[in-house]
């Protein structure tokens, strides 16, 4: 049989090319054109302010939406190593006086280190015990937060964080942030593109499919579903460091529990089997509190703390229900239907 | 106080906290063991019977009115549950992690309205009886702590002549065994698991009315309790309803005694270590042979 | 090459697999046998590490397999189909295929991460590699399909390709013509024959006689997990015990 015969046949990794060329490079260019303008437009610090934060959650998401939709693994602690990265930040720069920029560069590692200890044994847990091993974990380090008053203040906080400063130019405004946080959202989303559409990505979606016979082909599964879990806590503390410098005050109460629901509630929702899907997720979830945080009250004037949970809740039974094979599905691109009984024939042996 | 009665006063307190877990873990257990997934949104149903209670006594119901509609209000609300939200996910086939994800979800929808209906505040509700606190052997036992270890002896009792000597308790047994047997002597694992759900909330608003006089009743009084609920059930081995009776109490005096030894803002994190390292040491539960001798 | 001495397996009382030894060696199509519950698949559940043998030896080209995890028996050259399927459906046919050479390549997390030049190089050449391994099973055209589209007979051999793709030196079949119609078992068998004779080695677990008769060169006949026979399919067909064991004389 000759070499002809395939032509038809597209090369997955081309649409590296594909993208450059065809239509999709003109979106791109809108949203990015559009990001790069937006600072510019806008008056109202609010919405800016958003923003940022939604570029801090971009980046956690993203790194979740790898775990849950690529490792097939969960986490109900990522809020823990959110924090453990503003702490790492804060605490590097502001009581060691490290240069800001470095300490920014150091944060991830922290939780990144934690991931790789504790990731072991707990991502051989299954089902409930994984929920509640990740779950428990996230909670014990926000007790930590706020018992080791010496070092991070307690419940009260920790003052003290420098401005961020690169090269000679200080980082102090929403817009500076702005661009700051976006460029590094968009760095995160073009590495995790390139991770999914490579040969590790192969082997995670293969472990999505089936473990044994991943592990068949001489994928090590359980140190594959460990890197992902070390990058999503890297990029998770990435964020966190940027988000205390940005702050420039940290308490415990935006690393519990409720921030890792809300991380996971921005993978599920986007999808988390793309790579964009965390991202809409982010968005989504931040305009829907921030909407809620506005409308409530008019309803309810008594209202306080953190109600929106209670759409939190439900928004995540409901896009389990509607999604029943499981938030870790793996939706492909493309329905197709079954091949029609001609075909059949044609892929036997041949001799 | 002598260091002696120091020691009991920490075993007492121990015990009182340890019985309210094993309350709870009783609901998780049972609920596991027909079902086979955890309700994580028990620990909701114990702030439900606390909050509703104290605000049917408060609009003047009578007290014993009051918990008895809390625990039927709760009651429904674990079969509503079951219907909207476990029940039509497993005719989807959902997997079990879809599931465990489903009750925290519901978990934390009924927290968030129990934090738009009461607020943050705490609030009170009176002992069952009137007497001062006594004392012995030098420690002090507040008598609301004999009601809520009184509560957990009676369940515990009631779970164990239903399962032992009825019908029903005995086809329930089988179920948990062998689902097509179960469906061979007529029983529907469906209108079990509903079952389940519903025993388990009123079970949870039964533990959250007795302690809520010792603790206060707050919107989210019943996310820790849940949770060690589950700390207790995983000490006894998950499916060992004596096994998470035993692990309540441990976990409630290893606490009891853990406050006067590191102080009490570590607690809870005591008991997510405890929760962590038996999950990666010995999955089995600590109390793992105990139910290969029953 | 494969040598297995005295494999022992219970589940939980059960004896799955009872001292059995048999040698394979390199070249041949050895063929397993044996009634439903014989202890086959688990064999090969413990020949690829899934489970650990509660006794007994297994040694790879002399070298004990022992403590090793599936990916590490997988890249000593032992690739394995299985019988329920484990195809990772979503994924093309083509990428099954190049999820099955992954021991091929080199390209790492990080790497992958920050597409170091050479990454898609790397791809392209396994993606070319895959449709022509696809050509030879004349499955191409199927190539960018999902793989949970394709009829059961193709998944089958699809499940195949992908063992074969890792360019293994022995390659476990678990049942590879269940499902399929009597033209598709021949033409895998004359597909495995022709393999052999590229030197690979194969062991399969089969139920389907005829096939098994007309491809294995040798046998080894399993019952209650003990190895009660073992010899060409000419001896195989005339031992006694065998046939008792299939007819289920004496058995209680």
């Amino acid at each position: 049989m000759g070499p002809s015969g395939a032509e038809h046949n597209n090369f997955p990794g081309d649409e590296v090319e594909l993208v450059l060329r065809n239509k999709n490079v003109i979106l791109i260019v809108l949203i990015a054109a559009l990001f790069a303008v937006f600072p510019l437009m806008v008056t109202s610090g609010y919405y800016l302010g958003i923003l940022v934060i939604v570029g801090f959650y971009s980046i956690v998401a993203i790194g979740l939406g790898l775990l849950l939709g690529y490792a097939g693994q969960v986490s109900f602690g990522q809020a823990a190593f959110y924090g453990l990265g503003a702490y790492a930040a804060a605490i590097l720069s502001g009581t060691y006086g490290w240069p800001p920029l470095l300490a920014l560069a150091a944060a991830p590692l922290l939780p990144a280190a934690v991931a790789a200890v504790i990731g072991q044994p707990i991502l051989k847990l299954k089902e409930h015990f994984l929920v509640l091993a990740t779950l428990g974990f996230g909670i014990l380090v926000y007790i930590l937060m706020k018992e080791f008053v010496d070092l991070t203040g307690g419940p009260s906080g920790y003052t003290g964080i420098p401005y961020l400063s690169i090269g000679g130019l200080v980082l102090s405004t929403d817009k500076q942030f702005f661009y700051l946080v976006w460029f590094l959202a968009f760095l995160t989303l073009v590495g995790a593109w390139n991770l999914v559409n490579s040969r590790m990505g192969r082997a995670l979606r293969a472990i999505h499919g089936s473990e044994p016979a991943a592990e068949a082909a001489g994928i090590d599964t359980a140190r594959l579903k460990l890197k992902v879990f070390i990058l999503s806590a890297f990029l998770a503390g990435l964020a966190g460091g940027l988000y205390a410098f940005y702050i420039s005050f940290i308490s415990p109460s935006p690393f519990g529990f409720h921030a890792s629901i809300q991380f996971v509630l921005m993978a599920v929702v986007g999808g988390a089997a793309t790579i964009w899907g965390p991202v809409v997720g982010a968005f989504v979830i931040v305009g829907l509190i921030e909407f809620l945080r506005w409308a409530v009250p008019v309803v309810l004037p008594k209202a306080g703390g953190e109600f929106e949970i209670i759409f939190f809740g439900l928004i995540l039974v409901l896009a389990l229900l509607f999604r029943p094979e499981g938030i870790m599905s793996h939706k492909r691109r493309k329905q197709r239907s079954e091949p029609d009984a001609g075909k059949e024939a044609a892929g036997t042996c041949s001799t | 106080m002598s260091p002696e009665s120091q020691l009991l006063q920490y075993l007492i307190s121990g015990l009182t906290l340890g019985s309210i877990y094993a309350l709870i873990a009783i609901g998780l257990v049972v609920t596991f063991n027909i079902t086979g997934i955890f309700n994580l949104a028990l620990g909701e149903f114990v702030t439900l019977g606390a909050l509703v209670s104290i605000a049917l006594y408060a609009a003047g119901l009578p007290l014993i009115a009051a918990f008895a509609l809390a625990v039927l209000i709760a009651a429904a609300l674990g079969a509503v549950m079951e219907r909207t939200a476990i029940h039509p996910a497993r005719k989807a086939n959902a997997t079990i992690l879809t599931l465990v994800i489903i009750t925290i979800g519901v978990g934390i929808a009924i927290r968030g309205a129990s934090l738009l209906i009461w607020g943050t505040h705490p609030y009170i509700l009176p002992p069952f009886s009137e007497h001062a606190p006594f004392t012995v052997a030098g420690a002090v036992v507040i008598p609301q702590s004999l009601w809520v270890l009184g509560l957990a002896v009676v369940c515990v009792a009631a779970l164990f002549a239903f399962f032992e000597f009825t019908y029903l308790g005995k086809a329930v047994r089988a179920c948990v065994m062998n689902r097509t047997a179960a469906r061979l002597v007529g029983i529907n694992p469906q209108r079990l698991s509903l079952a389940a759900f519903t025993a388990t909330g009123a079970l949870g608003a039964l533990a959250g009315i007795f302690v809520a006089p010792i603790t206060f009743a707050t919107y989210d009084m019943g996310f820790m309790l849940g949770l060690k609920a589950f700390v207790a059930a995983i000490l006894g081995g998950v499916t060992n309803v004596p096994g998470a009776i035993i692990g309540g109490f441990l976990l409630g005096i290893l606490e009891a005694f853990g406050v006067g030894l590191v102080g009490s803002g570590l607690k809870d994190g005591l008991a997510m270590i405890v929760m962590i390292l038996v999950m990666l040491i010995r999955p089995t539960g600590i109390l793992g042979a105990f139910r290969r001798g029953a | 090459m494969l040598d297995v001495r005295d494999l022992t397996k219970n589940f939980g009382g059960l004896v799955a697999v009872n001292r059995a030894s048999f040698s394979v060696n390199a070249g041949e199509i050895l063929a397993v046998i044996g009634p439903n519950g014989a202890g086959k698949t688990t064999i090969f559940n413990l020949i690829t590490g899934m489970l650990t043998p509660d006794e007994g030896e297994i040694r790879f080209q002399g070298r004990p397999l022992a403590g090793l995890k599936p990916h590490q028996i997988a890249r000593l050259g032992i690739s394995r189909t299985f019988q329920n399927l484990e195809l990772f459906r979503a994924m093309t046919v083509a990428e099954n295929v190049m999820v099955g050479a992954y021991t091929k390549g080199k390209t790492g997390f990080v790497r992958a991460i920050l597409r170091r030049p050479g990454t898609t190089a790397g791809d392209r050449k396994r993606y070319g590699e895959a449709l022509e391994l696809l050509r030879a099973v004349n499955m191409a055209e199927y190539a960018d399909e999902p793989a949970e589209s394709l009829p059961f007979g193709l998944q089958r051999l699809l499940e195949i390709a992908r063992a074969l793709a890792a360019g293994p030196q022995l390659v476990l079949l678990d049942e590879p013509a269940a499902g399929l119609n009597a033209g598709e078992s021949q033409a895998l068998v004359a597909f495995l024959r022709r393999l052999r004779e590229q030197n690979l080695t194969f062991v399969l677990v089969e139920h389907d006689m005829a096939t098994v008769m007309d491809v294995a060169d040798r046998i080894v006949v399993l019952n209650f997990g003990s190895v009660i026979a073992e010899g060409t399919p000419a001896e195989i067909r005339s031992n006694p015990e065998v046939i008792r064991a299939y007819l289920g004389e004496d058995e209680s």
